[in-house]
């Protein structure tokens, strides 16, 4: 199963951080996301694409996992060279995790 | 229990404007925000200032303004703004032509001012730049600009003395709507609790339709209807800060605890410590509850007391970006395509162009998410080609296209559709500064009919 069968995600972007939201559909399975969706898989997942470190915030009032990663877009959107220099598409790539 | 009701107009500056207009005619609103102003706009405003001193406000102004005015002074609605970017009085000078124009006087048109900290900046050199460490005199001659964010107190002043209008530089975005509500219950700017919940009102408002079913939907997993005629959010607040989140009914897009849960963690890091000028607000506690279709109830949010600095973006010269793009179809268009990728970053090495950075992307193969997660991937039909660099003057930018247009007559078969573009880069860094440097002021201009 993939994580987008669970979940959702969005993007945003401050300076050279990059915010990744994980949110469950059912609020039953935020226990599992939070089990699964580590820091760990995260940075593994992603890869080079993260330059700096990763912090993960759980709201499980909100079925919610937060994932900071610093140094992640080409030092901000106002001087990156990549298309995405917001990072938005990287909600996607997460949601392809295996769980 | 008193109720007020916020719109929001738009959610960047190049927002549709049919959607403020719905809202301002059958909205029942009392307040329409308009948050246009993103990190690297104000530095580029204030760039357009220099060259023009009746320039550097937002260049859809105008348009929203003759657009909204006519239904926001029948229904008695009061604008809220950080249209004015680098020049707020512009703008209001810009606004009261509006006005006039359509025969909508008298109205209040209050400019607020003193986000604009570039001579502090200048003059205190050993602030230390948030984002490296390094001193704030490092970027020394490319500094352009320095914009502090203000947070809701001026806007409250403006309010209180009687504004139709209220048009803001660097505001904090929360705070634009954090301003009305202190405003009409009569918050006090230290009760924290009702600082943070406010803010998380301004939060979940300030990217329009990004709460109401606007960058959300995902056919099969999250199906949004009739996004082109997207419904940009209401927020009703109670007196207590708790809030419903709706729009007008008939509108598009859609508003469920989903949507409000995305907007509620966009560009958040730490979501207990949300720092804006008003508070340090907190949303670890916040309940999302469907209240009925397109109805959800907010509450729960809370806050600590304010930083005791202000963060203030720095707007500095960095060099250049140039870019070029072509593109392969058709059968080996990958082969082709990564030829002509080679072939360019040999070019770049002969002509010993001096680049500070280079990349070198297939859009459509690993443009967005780099070559390991795409490694798997079947190989497309059509590729396209997408070079850019660093560059220390405009001519080197330049040159980095011509390579890629040159593929034309000296690269691999078939590649078309060339661009290319050769730009200016002013980037954002940010610093603190102590709170009692910066002093907003308000200015009112009387705008007779």
């Amino acid at each position: 199963m993939k994580l987008r069968d669970l979940a959702h995600s969005r993007t945003g972007d401050k300076g050279n951080t990059s915010n990744i939201s994980v949110i469950a559909y059912r609020a039953e399975d935020y226990a599992r996301l939070e089990a699964a969706v580590t820091v760990e898989r995260v940075r593994h997942h992603l890869g080079a694409l993260i330059q700096g470190e990763v912090v993960r915030y759980a709201l499980p009032g909100l079925g919610a996992l937060n994932f900071v990663l610093t140094r992640t877009l080409g030092g901000g959107v106002t001087r990156s060279l990549a298309l995405d220099a917001h990072g938005k598409c990287l909600s996607s790539a997460i949601l392809d995790l295996d769980i | 229990m008193k109720r007020v009701r916020l719109g929001t107009g738009a959610g960047y500056s190049g927002d549709r404007i049919e959607p403020a207009v719905e809202l301002a005619e059958a909205g029942d609103i009392r307040y329409l925000v308009f948050e246009c102003l993103a990190e690297r706009t104000i530095a580029l405003a204030q760039l357009a200032k220099r060259r023009d001193p009746s320039a550097g406000f937002d260049p859809l102004l105008t348009d929203r303004m003759m657009a909204v005015l006519p239904a926001c002074r029948r229904n008695g609605i009061t604008i809220i703004t950080n249209m004015g970017a680098a020049n707020p009085h512009a703008a209001g000078a810009a606004v009261s032509a509006v006005a006039r124009s359509l025969g909508l006087g008298p109205l209040r048109v209050a400019i607020v001012t003193g986000d604009d900290v570039t001579e502090i900046i200048r003059a205190r050199q050993d602030l230390t730049i948030e984002e490296t460490g390094a001193p704030v005199s490092s970027l020394a001659d490319s500094l352009v600009s320095a914009n502090a964010y203000l947070g809701a107190e001026p806007i409250v002043r403006a309010l209180k003395a009687g504004a139709d209008i209220v048009i803001t530089g660097r505001v904090a975005d929360p705070s634009l709507f954090l301003a009305p509500l202190v405003h009409e219950f009569g918050w006090a700017a230290d009760d924290w609790r009702l600082m943070g919940k406010g803010t998380l009102v301004g939060h979940l408002m300030e990217c329009a339709g990004q709460v109401s079913g606007g960058y959300f939907a995902d056919p099969g997993y999250k199906d949004v209807p009739n996004l082109a005629r997207l419904g940009f959010p209401i927020a009703e607040v109670a007196a207590d800060g708790a809030a419903t989140i709706t729009k007008v009914a008939g509108s598009g897009g859609l508003i469920t605890g989903a949507t409000c849960r995305e907007q509620l963690l966009y560009e958040v890091h730490d979501p207990a410590r949300y720092l804006t000028p008003d508070v340090a607000a907190d949303f670890s506690g916040v309940s999302i509850t469907e209240a009925g279709p397109d109805q959800v109830r907010v509450d729960g949010g809370g806050g600590a007391a304010r930083p005791a600095s202000l963060k203030v973006s720095l707007g500095y010269g960095d060099g250049y970006i140039g870019e070029g793009q072509i593109s392969y179809a058709g059968p080996g268009a990958l082969a082709r395509a990564r030829l002509a990728c080679d072939i360019v970053a040999e070019r770049l090495r002969i002509i010993g162009l001096p680049l500070r950075e280079l990349r070198l992307d297939l859009i459509g193969v690993d443009a967005i998410h780099g070559p390991e997660l795409s490694a798997a991937a079947p190989e497309p039909y059509e590729v396209r080609l997408r070079v850019a660099g660093r560059t220390h003057t405009l001519k080197d930018a330049e040159r980095i296209g011509n390579e890629v247009e040159g593929l034309y007559t000296n690269g691999p078969a078939g590649g078309g559709g060339a661009t290319k573009m050769a730009k200016e880069v002013i980037a954002v860094q940010s610093t603190l500064i102590p709170r009692e440097l910066v002093n907003p002021q308000v200015h009112m201009m009387e705008v007779q009919p």
